[in-house]
């Protein structure tokens, strides 16, 4: 709508879809959550089976927009949009979600790593519709979820959503992924590299943030410059290393 | 080029209501300019500013993030029908009173916003409270009145086991 508004797009046909039931509901089946293209951000956000299964996504959640927008703002909506600056495609990301897509000719699934191809722009075809997103339910990870917007609900500036498979404070594995930054959802995998097997600790973390410039080409922006970007990219890596190992030594044995 | 027009039926404030409607009109310029419902404010037209925040089936909504032709079939209730209900009447004269407005332009949506916070009759904290409008713009007065206008609502209709007057 803001788009139309704005006359940036001017489609001959506009299809609402928003009472299609079978693109509603969010699921808990065979080892993955099912969320519906059409799951509202408050569904979202107040789903037991997210806050049980994907505590990452539970963690995003409040950073959603604003109440009157998660009322109507759907999980699918955020993901085919592919706003650089959007929480959820960091998510789906980090969880190596796949998303379900069809066409009068048949569906097909496209994982995160695929889908997201630049500001706005993704794998989905013109003619194909996203039904749905299915996320594998992590095992033993440790999700850290942090974001800097210049006002509650704004835009973000940066952000991460990462997901750090820790064994006795030592990073066996994970995904890191960054946002808000660069012009789709992006992995840190110079960044990862630099803390895998190591303990998690502030060396650990200097270790990725010296990485993050190989991994990172911020855009540069009226509200953030490319070089400001980079910098608030580091100092989110910082804390949520930090706090990923508060969190691991209070509770050694994470479910 | 004659624009394509949709019939829809739906209830505003309780009243039935059909109408022909362009189908590029979105809800508010429907409101405004077929219903003369002048309450719902429109400001930046893309979902930021929350001056045109309306109540439709139940829970609040940018209205100009919606088509009129999406209306069809639901209940929307603007800034007229909760005054005319007095269901915000302490609310509204709490913004009096504290001074929580001055030009007024954001104030319908800010009400119909609060209006969402306070009918949950639990406790806010002032920082709930903050988060919960934090999607309305209002450029004059610094939230700070209108932060105490919606937290003494709170604390009196708790006070009255979740009745209002």
């Amino acid at each position: 709508m803001p788009a139309l508004s704005m006359r940036l797009t001017q489609p001959r046909l506009l299809i609402d879809i928003n009472r299609v039931d079978a693109l509603k509901g969010i699921g808990l089946e065979a080892g993955h959550v099912r969320i519906g293209a059409l799951a509202r951000h408050v569904e979202v956000a107040s789903s037991p089976i997210v806050r049980q299964h994907l505590p990452l996504i539970a963690q995003a959640m409040p950073h959603v927009a604003h109440i009157a927008v998660r009322n109507r703002g759907t999980f699918g909506g955020s993901i085919a949009l592919a706003d650089p600056a959007a929480e959820l495609p960091a998510c789906a990301l980090a969880l190596d979600a796949r998303f379900v897509v069809a066409s009068s000719k048949g569906r097909r699934e496209i994982p995160a790593a695929d889908f997201f191809k630049g500001v706005q722009t993704t794998a989905r075809r013109s003619n194909e519709l996203l039904l749905e997103t299915l996320i594998p339910v992590p095992q033993n990870h440790m999700p850290v979820f942090l974001e800097l917007a210049r006002r509650h609900g704004d835009f973000a500036i940066a952000g991460l959503a990462f997901q750090l498979l820790l064994e006795d404070g030592i990073v066996a594995d994970g995904r890191l992924v960054y946002f808000g930054s660069e012009d789709r959802p992006t992995l840190g995998r110079r960044a990862l590299a630099a803390i895998r097997g190591q303990q998690l600790g502030p060396a650990a973390a200097e270790a990725a943030v010296a990485a993050l410039a190989g991994d990172l080409a911020p855009m540069d922006s009226a509200q953030a410059s490319a070089k400001l970007r980079l910098h608030l990219q580091g100092v989110l890596t910082r804390r949520a290393l930090a706090a990923a190992r508060a969190r691991a030594s209070e509770q050694p044995r994470i479910a | 080029m004659s624009e394509e027009r949709v019939p829809i039926k739906l209830t505003v404030n309780g009243e039935n209501v059909s109408r022909s409607v362009p189908v590029r009109q979105h809800l508010v310029d429907f409101l405004r300019t077929e219903l003369g419902l002048t309450g719902t404010h429109l400001g930046c037209e893309h979902g930021s500013c929350g001056a045109c925040s309306l109540r439709v089936d139940g829970v609040l909504v940018r209205g100009c993030l919606m088509l009129a032709v999406q209306a069809d079939g639901s209940e929307v209730v603007t800034i007229e029908g909760l005054d005319a209900t007095g269901e915000i009447a302490d609310l509204q004269a709490a913004f009096v009173q504290r001074n929580a407005l001055q030009c007024g332009f954001c104030t319908p949506g800010m009400l119909m916003t609060a209006a969402e916070l306070v009918r949950a009759d639990t406790h806010k904290t002032r920082a709930e409270i903050r988060t919960h409008l934090a999607g309305n713009f209002c450029r004059c007065t610094g939230y700070h009145a209108i932060v105490d206008a919606v937290a003494a609502i709170l604390d009196r209709r708790a006070n009255r086991g979740g009745k209002h007057v």
